[in-house]
């Protein structure tokens, strides 16, 4: 199994690292995105602090969306995902290496621009590590789910715009716990239980949904 | 060779294995294609050694049998046992003793033809040195484009790339093979027939779409044709 794991999880970052710039363009659309909110809200420092945790995490939640809609389109379209499915060991492995490879790709490049974005946004010290160690636990927890999403929607004509209808609800748990807990911070309080809670969250669906995706997979490749 | 196409399973008898247990045997297998029922009450038995053509018309549901035999469909009714195991009870040796290569080649455009050989046979388990992936595109006369991109080579370069799989798939006894000649140019069939007669001598079985007649000289393939087999 961790073979298996091992074998897709090292395609994938390589084919990544092939098309760099295509993988680098949920990191475009999250610097974008976040940009517009001073243009449209408007530059008052106050508001800018105020509003910050909460949009950052917001657009993190959509730049997630918008990649993991072609995690197995491109493995079902050339006939890569039948010969992954048909592998001795379970599709389990190929489920949990899709998660792996697109948190990594996506994810880990959206925490390392958020602090920067957050200095934009004037956010504290404290607030920053806070909004980082809340995205460390919750884009993974995006990840699994957004890959669950692409699982079910694999092969439907209008699966992008399904997938973020079934993801964003299931998601929202981990967006209120990852704004609230610098909210908190900034409020002068401990935020221990916003993180356990996320935690708690990310433990969740990282035994759940990687199940649901390999046996979404089997069926949408049926 | 058309006349032996009346029944399902064409007995033409001699074969030196014709006692050996079956490498595969479905028995009263249906399989349907999202509402419309393919066929119903199917037996095929591949013996080691043989080579089967599947014929039949388009449509037909030629892909649906492979893809239901290899398990990545279910079949709505029968029995299917690969090397004596049972899908149902045991997948991963099922997988294990099966390869399948569909109509589509599995191979990333951004990767070397090397690179994505080497991953299709890992996927089976199959760990194996770059001079063995050499050996095996070589074998199938596309060593020359080992480290271009796949996306460079042509239609034909592709489906051998793919087919090199078969030179290193000795552990898999039952190989299903859709429309393996397509794209393929002589050389290309005499590579693939060596291949697959290596497989039959090894004592291997192999159920191959083709929609031109087959070439193979030794062994002899047998027929089994869909069209002749009613909808019970």
């Amino acid at each position: 199994m961790t073979d298996l794991f091992i074998a897709v999880l090292m395609r994938d970052l390589r084919l990544a690292w092939r098309r760099r710039i295509d993988s680098l363009l949920p990191l475009v659309f999250f610097i974008v995105a976040l940009s517009l909110f001073p243009l449209g809200v408007g530059p008052e420092p106050q508001t800018l602090r105020e509003i910050a945790p909460g949009v950052v995490w917001v657009c993190a939640l959509l730049a997630s969306m918008l990649s993991v809609n072609l995690l197995f389109a491109g493995d079902l379209a050339d006939g890569s995902l039948e010969q992954m499915l048909l592998a001795p060991q379970p599709a389990l492995a190929v489920a949990t290496a899709k998660c792996a490879v697109h948190w990594l790709v996506s994810g880990l490049p959206l925490i390392v621009a958020a602090p920067l974005v957050g200095v934009l946004f004037g956010m504290s010290v404290p607030a920053l590590v806070a909004l980082v160690f809340g995205l460390l636990l919750g884009t993974p927890i995006l990840s699994l789910l957004g890959a669950l999403g692409a699982a079910l929607t694999l092969g439907l004509r209008s699966g992008g715009m399904l997938l973020i209808l079934i993801v964003l609800p299931l998601a929202t748990p981990a967006l209120i716990f990852g704004a609230g807990a610098v909210g908190t911070i900034e409020a002068g309080q401990s935020a221990a239980g916003h993180f356990s809670l996320l935690g708690a969250l990310l433990i969740a669906t990282a035994i759940g949904a990687p199940l649901a995706t390999a046996a979404a997979l089997r069926i949408s490749t049926e | 060779m058309h006349s032996f196409a009346a029944s399902p399973v064409v007995a033409n008898g001699g074969f030196p294995l014709e006692s050996a247990e079956p490498i595969l045997a479905a028995a009263g297998l249906g399989g349907q294609r999202g509402e419309r029922m393919l066929f119903r009450g199917l037996d095929i038995t591949l013996l080691p050694g043989q080579v089967v053509w599947l014929r039949g018309r388009n449509g037909r549901g030629k892909t649906s049998l492979l893809r239901l035999l290899a398990g990545l469909a279910t079949p709505t009714e029968g029995e299917l046992h690969v090397a004596g195991q049972s899908l149902r009870r045991a997948p991963a040796a099922w997988r294990r003793a099966l390869l399948y290569i569909g109509h589509q080649n599995a191979l990333k455009d951004d990767l070397t033809a090397s690179e994505a050989l080497s991953f299709l046979l890992r996927l089976g388990g199959t760990h194996s040195t770059a001079a063995q992936i050499d050996a095996a595109l070589h074998r199938l006369g596309v060593h020359q484009c080992r480290h271009a991109l796949v996306r460079t080579l042509s239609q034909g370069q592709r489906r051998r790339v793919s087919l090199a799989r078969l030179a290193l798939s000795m552990d898999q006894t039952l190989w299903l093979l859709d429309e393996p000649f397509d794209a393929l140019d002589a050389d290309g069939v005499a590579a693939l027939n060596e291949l697959l007669a290596e497989h039959a001598q090894r004592g291997g079985a192999t159920l191959l779409t083709s929609h031109q007649a087959l070439s193979l000289a030794e062994p002899v393939p047998r027929i089994f044709d869909l069209d002749h087999h009613a909808l019970a």
